[in-house]
């Protein structure tokens, strides 16, 4: 067994810090967050399980949110790419890495983004990619705005990416999202600020890569993905520290 | 000793995720013409008792011989999802599973295993989704550690006359059963 039932916003993965369900700083967990304890699923068939996505899954330039109009879409062009591995440092292969984004000016392509931003016609905000043999992910993007938001008094989203990645297990599913160094709006965000520990948090800030840029076209972000609960960190060495 | 890496946290995925995910969240892991195919459908709850509009459910689930890919039919990820509509509603159609061979001896019943991601929820969700008609529900080994009988009935679709009935509550008097993600 490498789970543990612990109380709703326990870490429960040794090696996972996620954030506990119900904070309060973040108003629509109010009416969301599960109150009951959760309970310990059996490491059965189906959580050891993952899916397996095929070649032709996405499309060659699926990866590539620039180029899904008829034109550019205004903003910095970004490359944001990394790696996707287990904790103990294994690369997860072939596996479905998917971002969504707002637009440069902050506007979400959907119809329940109310924001006073102009919407880009060719900005879809979506992409998506395979991880190649060695967990690695590369996407062309441009910067997301940072907008306004109803949680508090003067709410502010730091600029972020969506992303959804896959990994060889059940347990190993993960969205979250990607933030940029120095954003002085993290200290304010109410997502962000949801994870306790500090090494945790820093996960999710992306690396200025200087080495990655692409001279006279775009600078270059590294976004590196650690999954948890592969099974790969045995539970016994909690009781050894502990001890 | 190391404890490996410090993982990745979960964020939510706020809003908008349909964005980035309706491009495969058709709910449907099989056609529905195929031979045997079902469907499950229901809505999904917030704890004042109104529709979850905006919430992304993923089902990882066996093929009805109990096996998962790589051993499956290269059509068979055993993955499927779909967003939910302006009511909370939601339709599967998939093939049940098989019921799984426990290393110990026994099976655990049919089930499949789901992943909720919606605004307001810092992680996902996770629960299953067993069949009321199943023989085995009756001796699976993590329904029966469940003392109490609504929450039991809170992880057993119902059987009706167009299929599978089952609704989900985030919080609440009928609050799902959910698992450690």
């Amino acid at each position: 067994m490498s789970k543990v039932t612990q109380d709703i916003g326990a870490t429960v993965h040794p090696d996972r810090l996620d954030p506990a369900y119900d904070y309060p700083g973040y108003v629509a967990t109010h009416l969301r967050a599960p109150k009951r304890p959760l309970r310990s699923l059996p490491e059965g068939l189906t959580e050891i399980a993952g899916p397996v996505f095929g070649e032709g899954l996405v499309g060659p330039l699926d990866h590539d949110l620039t180029r899904q109009g008829s034109g550019e879409p205004i903003g910095e062009r970004l490359i944001v790419h990394g790696r996707v591995s287990d904790s103990a440092g294994r690369p997860v292969a072939n596996q479905l890495v998917e971002i969504w984004q707002a637009n440069a000016a902050g506007r979400y392509a959907h119809t329940v983004d109310r924001h006073q931003a102009p919407l880009d016609p060719n900005f879809s905000g979506a992409g998506r990619c395979l991880t190649t043999s060695s967990g690695s992910y590369r996407f062309i993007t441009i910067r997301p705005g940072e907008y306004p938001w109803s949680n508090h008094d003067n709410a502010w989203r730091p600029a972020h990416i969506h992303f959804s990645v896959f990994g060889r297990s059940f347990s190993s599913r993960l969205v979250t999202q990607m933030y940029f160094p120095g954003d002085p709006l993290l200290e304010y965000d109410p997502m962000f600020q949801s994870i306790r520990d500090r090494r945790a948090a820093g996960r999710l800030v992306a690396k200025f890569d200087l080495d990655a840029t692409q001279r006279d076209w775009a600078l270059a972000y590294r976004f590196d993905v650690v999954l948890g609960g592969d099974g790969a960190t045995p539970i016994e060495t909690i009781g050894e520290e502990r001890g | 000793m190391s404890r490996g890496e410090v993982a990745t946290p979960s964020q939510t995925s706020g809003p908008f995720l349909s964005i980035g995910t309706e491009w495969n969240a058709r709910g449907q892991m099989v056609d529905p013409s195929t031979p045997g195919a079902v469907t499950i459908s229901g809505r999904v709850f917030d704890g004042a008792g109104a529709p979850v509009i905006d919430a992304l459910l993923e089902i990882w689930q066996a093929d009805p011989a109990g096996r998962f890919p790589p051993a499956t039919a290269s059509s068979w990820t055993g993955f499927g999802r779909t967003l939910t509509d302006r009511s909370g509603a939601y339709r599967i159609c998939t093939l049940k599973p098989g019921a799984l061979p426990l290393a110990g001896g026994g099976v655990e019943a049919p089930h499949l295993d789901v992943s909720i991601f919606a605004r307001g929820l810092l992680q996902r969700l996770v629960t299953r989704i067993y069949f009321s008609d199943d023989a085995e529900v009756e001796s699976d080994p993590l329904l029966s550690s469940l003392s109490e009988a609504e929450v039991r009935a809170s992880l057993i679709a119902r059987r009706g006359a167009s299929g599978y009935h089952h609704d989900l509550w985030l919080q609440g008097d009928k609050e799902t059963a959910f698992f450690v993600p």
